[in-house]
């Protein structure tokens, strides 16, 4: 039942539960807010949107205020008008009136409200908070005196990014907001993801990268899709004097509002000084610049040369995940109609090959089967193989938020991803062991009759076969294989089993092994047997690595599919083309990524056309790649920079980049969204489908597309998933496929009542070692990954100044018993090296790598984690184990070291210093029965053991509770007991209550002062007696009153102190 | 002398007794004190009736009882009892040497109470070390008291010293075993009717029973706002939730206040009683108590309390044999006042900064980890026992119509005798501050009352017949607040008491919400201004209008109440703050910036001490006319064994002078006039 409320006369008829603000909104009125943000828990702490609300006592923070029915509620009278002007008045009496140099001059919500009510400056004027501008990174500045404390730049990092960088600390007008130790954000576990810059209603803080580059309403905003990872965030560019100065989170339906650093401030590379501005032909061995009239006759010439004398299957062409959906279909229809080879393919290949092969075996459809919003309604979350806070960072605020909502969080990892910080169960698995621990899940639900028999029985075939071929995993011999406890192994299966609604989230630690397709299966047949998919909120979801990745596989750049899956040895679907296409198309399927290097090492392949990737880093073995290429007759590359790969080329030429174009991406939830042009290419770059369809046309094959929105007219022809797929349909949420007509609303989520193929199918999957294994000669576990600052190669994020300040190279993770056993500490240099090459790089020594395991990012070109990795494929879906390799680690020199640790080193040095035994925080955690809310107690145990709050020991009681060091920090500068700092051993507390305040406290302060020689809140110099002046110490009676540790004295006069205290002297 | 004996009323009497801590027996606490219940025999009767006599010291020849609240301690009585040990043990005497909570009269700390069998309990005041031989010789021994130390006789523990006037007008429900019970010992609150109320819920009464009758006592909530406890519970009873939580709040803070602590050092199962007995009525499994940790005696009473009590069945599972199981745990705070708001409380068991949070949800609906949870203060809990097993109507025969039942008053500041008292609601100001507390100090003028800490406001002579209950004291623009009174004489300037309580505040203040965060300073600034004599008279409309404001539009209980002191000071006692902005001056001399010191001529006598202590050397040495001061003056006079000359009086050079005190303080003679 709706309540009915009358707002400034008007009735209004809102659900229960909705607040006084919205309401008030619905109604038309127009309420100023600070503090509020829908998006976030409501504090009313500006009091700004009060109201009157008739019975009520006094005005009424609406912002946090539930409806009642019928209520009556007045938003505009005098007495609040009133009231607003005096809060702004406050407001302005303590914040500098600089507008005319603020950045946020035209944007800033107490500028807008001051000017609305009329409030030019303060009347009350005083006191004023100290500037303090922490701007020791890259992209945050924040600007302390600018703050009104409106909190939601704190809630925004806790409750939407769960990371807790910053806090209050402080109280009264001392309050503050900062992160721990009023240190600079680069010193805190900041992600600088910008959602509080986002937030800040004022100039507090502002994007570095903006300065100076013009006021707000000079900026166009260009709405459109990230460039990064396969999320598909929404962005704006912020374009002035056609440049990109700016990005701004879009609410988009994938991130809310949300973005990580990369989205944020990634975007230094659109005008990089480095940009490809024209072609580059090589000539006597160097690339040197040339018209588009010579480099494209040229590639004409020479890719119809080799067509010709060694026939269309000696040329290959790697398409793009960073290209629109447009031109991954322009550039497979390239290859297949005007080359005449199935030798098309890209890097999913190298992420999501074994994906697409599994889950089209099992549910008949290769995607993510549900969508990301739903993560956050699951009940249980079972994330394996994907370092999701890393690789897919606003994904993981959805799980973080599914946690906080109480779901369960099951982690599998050989590391201690953040994420399996907050699970509920960590298991911690060899790499390469993965089908085995599934099994070992399975196993268990099997046995204990968790799994969902109605479900199995009516919308999956096989489960006989299946169910035997578990058999052999027990718990024991699970146990052994993959190193985790049967315990873990048997909660897993509970978490997983029991819960009402629960979701699979894995990325490249499933797929790229040489078992990766049997992972695959795996996870679809855990999935099927507790029938978790098919409906909301549950599936097996895939998350893609790359912005387009599963537009680029939905296109057909694969050599066995046309677009939309559609084989290209099916007679029926390849005549379907040939007719549009207007030639013969290839039966054969052509050569995946791997394949292609292989043959061209051979000989077989003379010819390679490579669109935006970078094979040369990015794919295993890399000496082995690069051999290859130097092998071909002729390699053409077309990028945005001149890559590692495209230095090797004979043409380069120059393309357009994501904000130079139109078109669409797909995200990982298969939904299409639009991508628009903000600004022109530089110097004669020109978009990928353009320079392709002129080189067609220059190689005899009419192909003349006026839009990409006619291109997509033509793929919507030919691909039946993408058939209602128009961009005029976008809008800015997109559509998810499979969309069959123009009528159709997109889908959410696969699988509803019947998969794809008819019925799941379950397939047994037997537990098959990695390609490589450690030995003697190389005894370690080899695994590689991503981390948050960099993408892929590196040729975007690491021409980000910014990036590169807080990521500056690679590093090689390992566990201390190792380090130790080959004479490694944390920071220094050392070498890996495996049968395919060596690589020398930083030493991080952490706990969190299970032992015996090695980690190395990829993304860095002069210490490429590649350069070890084994090219071993998986047998179906041709991936490369990139995942598993043995190596060996020496001790190594490094020629200029990367950016030290200087928190972890002061903390190292305060405790040696002080002398502080951090076990004995250990001891008091592990003293209390329940964890609930007891932080504060802790502090209170450990003051009394060091006699104030050493700051390694908060750091480690913020690690032990898992709360934000900034969190603590704050709750220790709150309360009025906690000391920061060394105190004397006799703490003497004066009373400065009222009883003792009217009876003469003032001269029994003045007389301690006098005697020692110290001011209150002050110690002596030998630390012999702190004074420390307290509210009121209960003992009014006998004002005025003392203590001295726990001896209270009554009834003082200053000469009866003096005596008192030569007692302790 | 005898060592205290703990546990006693455990005992069982023979083997058909089946109690035991984890398996407590339903009968328990009337078995102990009547029994045996289960069974009759004579020779266990006996046994209950030998071991309930010795709780009560009734076999004991004499008694010596030392005041040991944190105000005894506070004034000596740890040395005290050291040498009545001493003085008992050299003397031989065969007598009990045991320790009680607070009676109330601080005035008189250290107190001592002696009780020789048959004879009414003496108690002596203000005793001191040395006094103690006497007493023990005198009248343990001699069996006479020392007349000259006694403060007065008890006949009656339910209306102690009836011929105290600071006693006569009391009455003591709350208080009711403060001072006569050793609070560290279960056995003793037992046979003072202790733990009777839970026997009779747990036995008699359906929760709802028990929100009925303590709803129709008409208790309200003893921290201050006045909420009716009863319907407190129902609410928290009514809203759903996996789990609830009962919480005491024990986070006296208001300065000038010590009501709650006086009852948990000197009753503390009295508060577990009623915690108990709220979880009954709302369906709790769990408790906090929330206490600060400035009160070291307290916690550790109550540590002990809540140990005894789950020794004994009264805490755990299954109390008393019934369906209830509650534990109670203590939270220590960390030094912050807000927290005694609270939803700020809650915060701070949570783990976090105690920062309030806006209402609704209540507590009583969303409260600790997000469930129901109700929130009681100390006072209040410590009643519930005594409603029970008295009934509502003769709680709610105390009090006025609106406020039911009495009230724990704090006495402090300038009045005759500090202490604690419980009076009836609606006793007068006049009656608590001039019959109970005994006027002003050293009989100076009375100035004002100062009434429920920062939140609460000062009340002039005028409102002295104000009856003290919710809506009376609302009404003057005070509040009741917890229940502290500081008495304020005419030293007291109430200009700078206004200043105090902003300073307070804005030291307190979370800084959460602008008009707390930044409108108390700029009140604080004024106030500084006029205190310093740089007011102007349209400070005060700015500060009254600023006050208003802060009032209304303030997130909670803190910024709400923090303008009270100022607006009741500028209501009551305008002319103060005229005189600092007209006149410049303090009439008190309190105000640093506003007084000059003089010095008095005719009482001088011109020894230099001042002078030599000034810091500014603003006190002259007075010049000599020339022939005089040579040889002995005719009247020189003896000071520290010699003759000095006759001098002529010294002088304080105004413009050098920093106003610091030091030579008024130096001063033998009240020669030094400040003004």
């Amino acid at each position: 039942m709706p309540y009915t409320l009358t707002i400034d006369g008007k009735q209004v008829s809102v659900e229960p539960g909705t607040t006084v603000l919205e309401a008030s909104t619905v109604a038309g009125a127009e309420i100023p807010t600070l503090c509020h943000d829908p998006a976030l828990s409501a504090v009313g702490a500006c009091r700004l949107c009060v109201v009157e609300v008739e019975g009520a006592k006094g005005p009424v923070a609406s912002c946090a205020m539930p409806v009642a029915d019928g209520m009556v509620v007045h938003t505009q009278t005098e007495r609040i008008l009133t009231s607003r002007r005096l809060i702004l008045d406050l407001l302005l009496s303590d914040h500098p009136k600089d507008c005319l140099t603020c950045e946020k001059n035209g944007a800033c919500k107490l500028q807008e409200y001051a000017y609305k009510y009329g409030v030019r400056g303060p009347t009350l004027v005083g006191h004023t908070r100290k500037p303090v501008v922490d701007r020791n990174n890259p992209f945050i500045e924040r600007d302390n005196e600018k703050c009104i404390l409106c909190g939601r730049c704190v809630r925004v990092c806790h409750e939407v990014q769960g990371v807790g960088a910053i806090d209050y600390a402080y109280r009264g007008f001392d309050a503050r907001i900062t992160p721990a130790y009023d240190e600079g954000l680069d010193q805190s576990p900041c992600v600088f993801c910008g959602s509080c810059v986002a937030s800040c209603p004022v100039g507090a803080l502002s994007p570095k990268l903006e300065k100076m580059t013009g006021r707000s309403w000079e900026k166009t905003k260009v709405p459109t899709i990230c460039p990064y990872c396969g999320t598909g965030c929404a962005i704006n560019l912020l374009v002035k004097d056609g440049r990109v100065v700016g990005v701004e989170p879009g609410d988009g339906p994938a991130n809310h509002g949300r973005l990580c650093v990369k989205g944020r401030f990634g975007y230094e590379f659109i005008h990089h000084p480095e940009r490809l501005t024209q072609p580059l032909v090589r000539r006597d061995g160097n690339l040197a610049p040339a018209t588009w009239d010579e480099a494209l006759e040229l590639v004409a010439a020479r890719l119809s040369g080799i067509k010709g004398r060694y026939g269309p299957d000696a040329v290959a062409g790697l398409s793009s995940a960073r290209c629109t959906n447009e031109e991954n279909y322009v550039m497979q229809k390239f290859m297949r109609a005007v080359i005449g080879t199935n030798n098309v393919d890209h890097c999913a290949r190298l992420c999501h090959a074994s994906t697409v092969a599994g889950l089209a075996a099992a549910f008949g459809s290769g995607a993510m089967t549900n969508s990301i919003d739903e993560i956050a309604m699951a009940d249980a979350i079972f994330i394996i193989g994907s370092n999701t806070t890393e690789t897919h960072p606003v994904i993981a605020l959805r799980v973080k938020e599914a946690v906080a909502r109480g779901a369960k969080l099951i982690v599998a990892d050989p590391r201690t991803i953040e994420l399996a910080e907050l699970a509920d169960v960590h298991l911690q698995h060899i790499p390469g062991t993965d089908v085995a621990l599934l099994c070992g899940i399975m196993r268990v639900i099997l046995k204990q009759g968790l799994f969902d028999k109605e479900f199995v029985a009516e919308r999956t075939e096989g489960f006989e076969e299946f169910a035997r071929s578990l058999e052999p995993y027990t718990l024991e011999f699970v146990e052994g294989i993959t190193g985790v406890p049967a315990g873990h192994i048997v909660r897993a299966a509970h978490l997983y089993a029991e819960a009402e609604r629960a979701t699979i989230l894995y990325t490249m630690g499933i797929t790229q092994h040489t078992t990766g397709t049997d992972n695959v299966l795996a996870i679809a047949d855990l999935a099927m047997l507790t029938g978790n998919v098919g409906r909301e909120g549950t599936g097996v979801n895939p998350l893609r690595g790359q912005n387009n990745v599963q537009g680029a596989c939905d296109m057909g750049a694969l050599p066995n599919f046309f677009p939309g899956y559609q084989r290209v040895d099916d007679d029926a679907a390849r005549a379907r083309f040939e007719a549009a296409w207007r030639v013969d198309l290839p039966r054969k399927p052509g050569l995946t990524v791997v394949e292609m290097f292989s043959a061209a090492a051979r000989g077989d392949i003379r010819a390679m056309y490579i669109c935006g990737e970078n094979p040369v880093v990015s794919d295993p073995d890399i000496g082995h790649v690069r051999g290859a290429l130097e092998n071909l007759d002729f390699l053409v590359a077309q990028d945005i920079f001149l890559t590692e790969t495209a230095a090797l080329a004979d043409v380069v030429l120059p393309a357009a980049s994501f904000a130079e174009k139109d078109g669409t991406f797909t995200n990982t939830e298969r939904r299409v969204q639009l991508v628009s042009k903000a600004v022109d290419p530089p110097g004669e770059a020109r978009s990928d489908w353009e320079i392709i369809m002129d080189l067609a046309r220059r190689m005899g094959y009419r192909m003349e597309y006026r839009s990409t929105a006619e291109l997509m007219e033509e793929i919507a022809l030919l691909t039946p998933i993408y058939g209602g797929i128009r961009h005029g349909r976008l809008g800015s949420d997109g559509l998810q496929w499979p969309c069959p007509s123009v009528s159709h609303p997109g889908t959410k989520f696969l699988h509803k009542d019947r998969f794809s193929r008819g019925l799941g199918k379950f397939s047994p999957v037997n537990f098959i070692p990695p390609d490589e294994l450690p030995d003697d000669e190389y005894p370690l576990v080899f695994t590689t990954g991503r981390v948050l600052y960099h993408y892929h190669t590196g040729s975007m994020t690491r021409r980000s100044s910014g990036l590169n300040w807080l990521c500056p190279g690679a590093y090689v993770e390992l566990d201390p018993a190792t380090a130790e056993r080959h004479g490694i500490a944390d920071g220094d240099a050392v070498k890996l090296v495996s049968r395919r090459g060596e690589v020398v790089a930083q030493a991080k020594v952490t706990e969190g790598i299970r032992p015996g395991t090695v980690f190395m990012p990829f993304h860095f070109a002069e210490a490429a984690a590649n350069v070890l990795t084994n090219p071993a494929v998986d047998k179906i879906a041709k991936i490369p184990e990139l995942k598993v390799c043995a190596v060996r680690v020496v001790r190594a020199h490094l020629p200029g070291a990367a950016r030290p640790d200087l928190a972890a080193a002061r903390t190292r040095v305060q405790t040696i210093r002080e002398g502080i035994d951090l076990r004995k925080v250990d001891e008091i955690y592990e003293g209390f029965e329940a964890r609930e809310g007891i932080l504060i107690p802790m502090l209170q145990k450990m003051q009394d053991v060091y006699g104030y709050l050493p700051r390694p020991a908060l750091e480690r009681a913020a690690k032990l509770l898992r709360v934000p060091l900034a969190r603590v920090y704050g709750v220790a500068t709150f309360y009025a007991q906690f000391r920061l700092k060394p105190r004397g051993r006799n703490i003497i507390r004066v009373c400065q209550g009222t009883a003792c305040h009217v009876r003469g406290s003032r001269d029994i302060l003045k007389e301690v002062t006098s005697v020692l020689g110290v001011g209150p809140g002050e110690s002596t110099d030998d630390l012999r007696f702190s004074l420390e002046p307290v509210a009121c110490l209960g003992a009014c009676g006998l004002a005025p009153t003392m203590m001295i540790n726990d001896d209270t004295y009554g009834r003082l006069t200053p000469r009866k102190v003096r005596g008192i205290l030569d007692k302790y002297k | 002398m005898r060592v205290r004996e703990m546990g006693l009323l455990l005992f069982k009497c023979c083997d058909k007794c089946t109690h035991f801590g984890e398996k407590p027996c339903p009968d328990f606490v009337k078995c102990r004190v009547l029994g045996p219940v289960c069974h009759d025999n004579p020779g266990c009767r006996e046994l209950r009736k030998t071991l309930a006599a010795r709780v009560r010291r009734e076999d004991a020849p004499a008694r010596v009882i030392v005041g040991m609240g944190t105000c005894g301690i506070a004034a000596g009585a740890g040395e005290v009892f050291d040498a009545l040990q001493r003085a008992l043990e050299g003397a031989g005497v065969v007598a009990t040497l045991e320790r009680t909570g607070c009676i109330g009269m601080c005035e008189q700390e250290v107190l001592v109470d002696v009780v020789l069998a048959g004879s009414p309990r003496v108690t002596y005041g203000r005793v001191t070390p040395d006094m103690v031989e006497r007493i023990v010789v005198e009248h343990l021994v001699g069996k006479k008291p020392v007349a000259e130390w006694v403060v007065g006789e008890i006949l009656d523990e339910t209306r102690p010293y009836e011929d105290l006037p600071f006693y006569s007008k009391q009455h003591r429900v709350v208080l009711r075993n403060c001072g006569f019970i050793d609070p560290e010992n279960i056995d003793e609150y037992l046979v003072h009717e202790g733990y009777v109320a839970l026997s009779k819920i747990l036995s008699e009464m359906t929760p709802e029973d028990v929100i009925e009758e303590v709803k129709k006592s008409g208790l309200r909530g003893r921290g201050g706002a006045g909420f009716p406890t009863g319907m407190k519970w129902q609410f928290t009873r009514k809203s759903p939730g996996e789990r609830k939580f009962v919480v005491c709040n024990a986070d006296e803070g208001d300065p000038g206040a010590f009501m709650d602590r006086s009852v948990l050092e000197g009753d503390p199962h009295a508060v577990l009683e009623g915690m108990i007995i709220a979880a009954y009525a709302i369906g709790a499994e769990k408790g906090y108590i929330y206490v600060r940790a400035e009160y070291p005696l307290a916690v550790s009473r109550l540590k002990l309390a809540i140990a005894q009590a789950r020794e004994y069945g009264f805490l755990g599972h299954n109390i008393l044999g019934s369906e209830l199981s509650f534990d109670i745990v203590i939270k220590e705070g960390a030094g912050a006042f807000v927290c005694g708001e609270e939803t700020a409380l809650l915060a701070s068991i949570q783990g976090e900064r105690g920062m309030p949070r806006p209402r609704p949800p209540f507590p009583a609906v969303r409260g600790l980890f997000g469930m129901p949870t109700n929130i009681n203060n100390v006072e209040t809990y410590a009643s519930v026992a005594s409603i029970i097993r008295n009934g509502a109507a003769w709680y709610a025969g105390f009090g006025t119509e609106k406020s039911k039942g009495t009230k724990v008053f704090a006495l402090a500041g300038k009045i005759k005798n500090t202490g604690l008292v419980e009076v009836p609601m609606g006793t007068t100001l006049r009656e608590v501050v001039f019959d109970i507390g005994g006027g002003i100090k050293d009989d100076r003028k009375f100035k004002a009352v100062q009434i429920g800490g920062p939140s609460g406001g000062c009340l002039p002579e005028s409102l002295l017949d104000l009856p003290v209950d919710y809506e009376s004291l609302t009404g003057a623009g005070a509040i009741m607040g917890s229940g502290g009174l500081v008495v304020a004489d005419e030293d007291t300037c109430m200009v700078d008491l206004a200043r105090f309580f902003l300073q307070f505040v804005q030291n307190e203040s979370c800084g959460k919400c602008v008009p707390c965060r930044i409108g108390t300073l700029r009140m604080l600034e004024i106030l500084n201004r006029i205190t310093e004599g740089k007011g102007v008279m349209e400070d005060v409309d700015t500060l009254t209008e600023l006050a208003t404001r802060v009032k209304e539009l303030s997130l909670c209980g803190l910024g709400q109440t923090a303008p009270n002191p100022v607006l009741s000071t500028v209501r009551y006692f305008r002319d103060e703050y005229e005189a600092h902005i007209k006149d410049k001056k303090c009439p008190a001399g309190v105000c640093q910036a506003l007084t000059s010191y003089t010095i008095l001529a005719e009482k001088c006598r011109s020894c230099g001490l001042c002078a030599k202590v000034c810091p500014s050397g603003a006190i002259e040495v007075p010049k000599m006319p020339e022939g005089e001061g040579e040889g002995e003056g005719e009247s020189g006079e003896e000071l520290s064994g010699r003759r000095v000359p006759r001098k002529k009086p010294y002088e304080i050079l105004q413009d050098r002078c920093i106003k610091c005190g030091a030579c008024e303080k130096e001063c033998r003679f009240d020669a030094i006039l400040r003004r």
